[in-house]
């Protein structure tokens, strides 16, 4: 829990008052978690599989909570370690100006490489790594999830941490505070807001990860991890839709109580460490009150409060600063030309291994042929844009300018935004064999599937965003239709629009390994695209192919994103920014 | 007696992106006796509150030193603690948590942590709120416990820095009556006061003397002994005639500051700049001033008029610094005197106003002519803003460079001298004669 840092404040009356209903409830849903998570948790741990026999997913949907609780578990695992990478590296990156320089372009990188490509690299170190166990296949699970998630959240608990006000900084310097206070005091509370809301995007993003990594192929092997991924693949492979549809079913409640039980508790509690300090209603949500209602917690923090106080005060103690070095993140000077030299040589001599590996093996046409298939993937991740622009502006901007629609609307987007898009896939193909379309096309749409709520989240906000006199404004003057939007609406959520257009190309291309190649029953489709090219790779296990593929696509991604976003940005932050 | 900081020609400079420096300060002394209550006033750009952040040490001097027990200070000075601007407060802890703060990290025991935060807020009368958050209290409730906080710490010096420029006024001069009254009574857990502020008679109703800045780049210009016995009142006819003389000498940035006495003093012929440098103020806001100042009878005592308008010096000093540069006024004893040309400027239509602008700034401002004759001779009657920047560049930092343009732009648009495109960067030249068409 976030507040653990904080004195648990006891009511008098907690003490009179015997145990409720709220303690009930409280009390046996945390008997209800721990069973299940060391119920399931002991399943991965215990059953060992030599490698070569593959665990069966029965398709009966009695085992679906058992498969759900798995793949929830592996999840907040990947959370977990998603957060304390977080925690380490956001913290070396804001202290250090040094690992500054290298982690932030580095981060940069993985954030634009697709993280699908790897799976193969990943699954073979970690099968090898906890050889003749379902621990590696476990771990390369989690890893997928984890790529998805740690980027985003490094960057804004980061961001958070470069943007402690001035003064704050100042005040942690001068009252001199330790390191290990200024984190819990200042800088991790600061940075909560940011952290959670980015935790839950990328949560829900994760699912995605999930079902693709729970069943693949890998150097010729299949390879299967029981779980609500891996049952949608082999409904998938059976056609079986009865299955299907109750995988879909579970994955709704899944996605529903999660959010209930702990997203939004957390944004709830989050709430508190807003830095501005106008006076806002206090949110209320009632998992919150529920816990705040019963005693057990508040007699559980005060049993873990006593030897936290004193953790609390001996890293206080050993992490004291001298006032002659001054805390804050005013980076020091010092001559950084021999570490800067260093820095590039290494990454010149990664790159120029990397690019001889690949000629020596598959040489110049390769390339060449590899390349053209990128510019097939790029102009359907383009084509994608464009199209759920026209789409999806219209309606974001309706749903943004009526505060009674949006209420209505935002659960279910939200919804549908955590998703994954690939367990749509077979329904999709189904739908493209009968009608005989080219998943040459087709692969547009269900790259579509996952990418479009961005940006329709991101209009939504943009047209929320435009300020009330604004709109009057509009109306007075009789602007309508086109000229409304010439003049008003499109550059009103310009900006907005831009950062879900990065978002969603981001997101597209990753799709593409697993929406250009997709199976029913024995029948597998094929798009040609850098997608399906490394995706065909990975299967065949031929190196020098899946590191052109994967250099390729992150080549694309990143020369679009210089190219064409970060301009569009800028034109969005000098210009058509509103207030 | 040594001083309990003091600043030995301190000088600082940023880098800027483009290889040169920005000098905020230059070789300043400034000392801080036991005992004393000292006011750094300056306008904005003079690098006052820089100086207080290099002798807290949260900032260190590009040359020079600061000394503390005879000990040049190196890292932060443990006989400081400062009240903040906008309070610095810790939105997630509760006052008593925020009040503690400093002597939690020093690694007292609670139950001192507790008693001394206690004492604290008794004193700056939040007992009773230990346990609110600052997000329920009003803004000079949050700045009491910023005090508290500092209070806590039994500094040798309490550095305030703007402290009551984020309240309202009301809130501000009761929050201030009261730390002078502490002061006063002898009670102050500090044993002196260093304040920044651009609040004139806030500086000298609280202080024993005021250090004066002066900007581009900050440097001491003098300083003013304020020996009037406490407790002070506003009406005393030495407070106004102190406040009188700061206000002259703060809108005559050539002027120096000599000792002072109320009754006779005189005032230095303001010499001719190299380069007059154009004050930031907007022309709607040059012409209000002069529209009430002429209705006040044409001349106005500055003080008075800052506490007319609610205006802080920051606001009103440039507006009066373009009026008078502009031939529209002048300033004598702190007074405003508006010119017959003020007058009609003042009084005139829209297209007259204009007019009468244009001709002032091509007879006042030399860069102006400048401006104008190359836009002249220029065949398709454009030239690069880079162009004019670079003669700009010549005299002023390159953020000063800027916002010395930006204003030109203004002002020249006014005036309907020059036109502007912003997504070219190009000045153009307005169809023959400064026409003057009429707003739609």
């Amino acid at each position: 829990m976030i507040r653990v840092w904080r004195k648990p404040q006891i009511l008098p009356t907690a003490f009179r008052r015997t145990i409720g209903p709220a303690d009930l409830a409280v009390g046996l849903g945390t008997l209800a978690l721990l069973y299940a998570v060391a119920r399931v948790g002991g399943e991965s741990m215990v059953r060992f599989h030599p490698p070569d026999v593959i665990p069966v997913v029965s398709l009966d949907p009695v085992n679906l909570p058992n498969y759900a609780a798995r793949s929830t578990l592996r999840m907040f695992i990947a959370l977990i370690l998603s957060t304390l990478f977080t925690f380490v590296y956001g913290y070396a990156a804001a202290r250090s100006r040094r690992a500054e320089k290298v982690l932030i372009p580095l981060l940069d990188i993985l954030q634009s490489v697709p993280v699908l490509g790897f799976l193969s690299v990943t699954v073979t170190f970690f099968i090898a790594m906890f050889r003749g166990s379902l621990l590696g296949l476990e771990a390369a699970s989690i890893f997928a999830i984890f790529t998805g998630q740690a980027w985003n959240m490094t960057f804004s608990f980061y961001q958070s941490l470069r943007t402690v006000p001035a003064e704050l900084d100042e005040m942690a310097s001068l009252y001199q505070l330790s390191l290990w206070e200024r984190f819990t005091r200042l800088e991790l509370p600061s940075s909560v807001i940011g952290l959670v809301w980015n935790g839950m995007m990328s949560f829900g993003g994760g699912w995605f990860f999930l079902a693709a990594s729970e069943a693949i192929s890998v150097l010729n092997h299949n390879y299967t991890l029981p779980g609500l991924g891996s049952y949608v693949a082999a409904a998938t492979a059976a056609r079986d839709f009865h299955a299907l549809f109750w995988a879909i079913l579970t994955m709704i409640a899944l996605i529903l109580a999660i959010d209930q039980f702990f997203w939004r508790p957390l944004v709830t509690l989050a709430d508190m460490y807003k830095l501005e300090l106008s006076a806002g209603e206090t949110q209320h949500f009632w998992v919150n009150d529920l816990w705040r209602r019963a005693k057990l917690p508040h007699y559980f923090m005060r049993l873990v409060g006593v030897p936290f106080d004193y953790l609390d005060h001996n890293l206080s103690r050993f992490t004291r600063v001298r006032p002659e070095e001054p805390a804050s993140l005013n980076p020091a000077q010092g001559s950084d030309r021999v570490f800067n030299a260093i820095a590039i040589l290494v990454s010149a001599g990664l790159l120029y291994l990397g690019v001889r590996f690949v000629l020596t093996s598959v040489g110049w046409k390769e390339v060449g042929h590899a390349a053209l298939l990128g510019l097939y993937t790029a102009s359907r991740v383009m084509f994608l844009l464009v199209f759920s622009t026209l789409v999806w502006t219209p309606i974001g901007v309706a749903i943004g300018f009526s505060p009674r629609l949006s209420r209505f609307s935002q659960p279910i987007i939200q919804l549908l935004a955590s998703f994954p898009a690939n367990f749509i896939f077979p329904f999709a193909t189904l739908f493209f064999i009968k009608a005989g379309i080219s998943l040459n096309w087709g692969s547009v749409l269900l790259m579509a599937l996952g990418a479009q709520w961005y940006l329709l989240f991101n209009v939504i906000g943009g047209a929320q965003g435009i300020p009330n006199d604004l709109r009057e404004m509009g109306r007075n003057l009789g602007l309508r239709r086109f000229k409304a939007w010439r003049y008003l609406i499109a550059p009103g959520i310009f900006g907005s629009w831009v950062t879900g257009a990065i978002t969603a190309s981001g997101g597209a291309w990753n799709a593409s390994i697993v929406a250009e190649i997709v199976p029913w029953g024995k029948t597998t489709l094929t798009a040609k695209g850098l997608g399906a090219y490394i995706s065909e790779a990975t299967t065949l296990g031929d190196w020098p192919r899946i590191v052109l593929g994967v250099g390729l696509m992150s080549l694309y991604v990143v020369g679009m994103n210089r190219l064409v976003w970060r301009r569009l940005y800028e034109l969005a932050e000098s210009r058509y920014r509103l207030g | 007696m040594t001083p309990l900081i003091s600043a030995e020609h301190v000088a600082k400079a940023f880098p800027l992106p483009e290889g040169n420096e920005l000098t905020v300060l230059h070789d300043v002394h400034l000392n801080v006796r036991e005992g004393e209550v000292v006011a750094l006033l300056g306008r904005s750009g003079s690098g006052k509150s820089t100086l207080l952040r290099i002798m807290a040490g949260l900032i260190r001097p590009s040359s020079g030193r600061v000394m503390v027990d005879g000990k040049e200070l190196l890292g932060t000075n443990p006989g400081v603690a400062m009240v903040f601007q906008s309070f610095a407060l810790l939105p997630w802890l509760s006052v008593q948590e925020n009040a503690e703060l400093g002597l939690t990290a020093r690694g007292v025991d609670k139950a001192t942590c507790a008693r001394e935060a206690e004492t604290a807020l008794q004193m700056v009368g939040l007992e009773g709120f230990e346990s609110a958050y600052p997000r329920e209290l009003s803004g000079g409730m949050r700045q009491r416990v910023g005090f508290a906080r500092a209070f806590v710490m039994h500094p040798d010096v309490l550095m305030m820095d703007e402290p009551f420029s984020a309240l309202d006024v009301l809130t501000a001069e009761n929050l201030r009556g009261e730390i002078s009254d502490l002061w006063e009574q002898g009670k102050f857990p500090a044993k002196s006061i260093l304040l920044v502020t651009h609040n004139i008679e806030e500086a000298v109703m609280l202080s024993d003397r005021v250090v004066i800045l002066g900007a581009n780049p900050g440097i001491v210009r003098g300083e003013v002994r304020i020996d009037i016995p406490r407790p002070r009142k506003a009406k005393d006819p030495r407070f106004a005639a102190l406040v009188d003389y700061i206000y002259t000498v703060m809108t005559n940035p050539e002027a120096k500051v000599g000792e002072f006495s109320a009754n006779a003093y005189t005032e230095q012929p303001l010499p001719l700049s190299r380069f007059p440098m154009l004050p930031h103020a907007r022309v709607g806001g040059m012409s209000g001033l002069l529209e009430i100042v002429h209705e006040l009878g044409g001349r106005e005592d500055l003080p008075e008029l800052a506490e007319r308008l609610r205006l802080e010096v920051d606001d009103l000093l440039p507006t009066v610094d373009a009026a008078v540069m502009l031939g529209f006024a002048k300033v004598e004893h702190g007074d405003v005197q508006i010119t017959p040309e003020g007058t009609e400027f003042a009084t005139a239509g829209v297209d007259r106003s204009k007019q009468l602008f244009a001709e002032h700034m091509l007879k006042n401002v030399p860069f102006v002519n400048t401006v104008v004759e190359t836009l002249r001779q220029k065949k398709n009657g454009k030239v690069d803003k880079e162009f004019f920047i670079d003669i700009l560049d010549e005299h002023f930092t390159e953020a000063e460079a800027e916002r010395q343009f930006q204003t030109l732009i203004y002002w020249g648009r006014y005036a309907q001298l020059f036109e502007y495109d912003a997504d070219e960067e190009k000045l153009y030249r307005v169809a023959d004669e400064p026409s003057i068409a009429p707003v739609a």
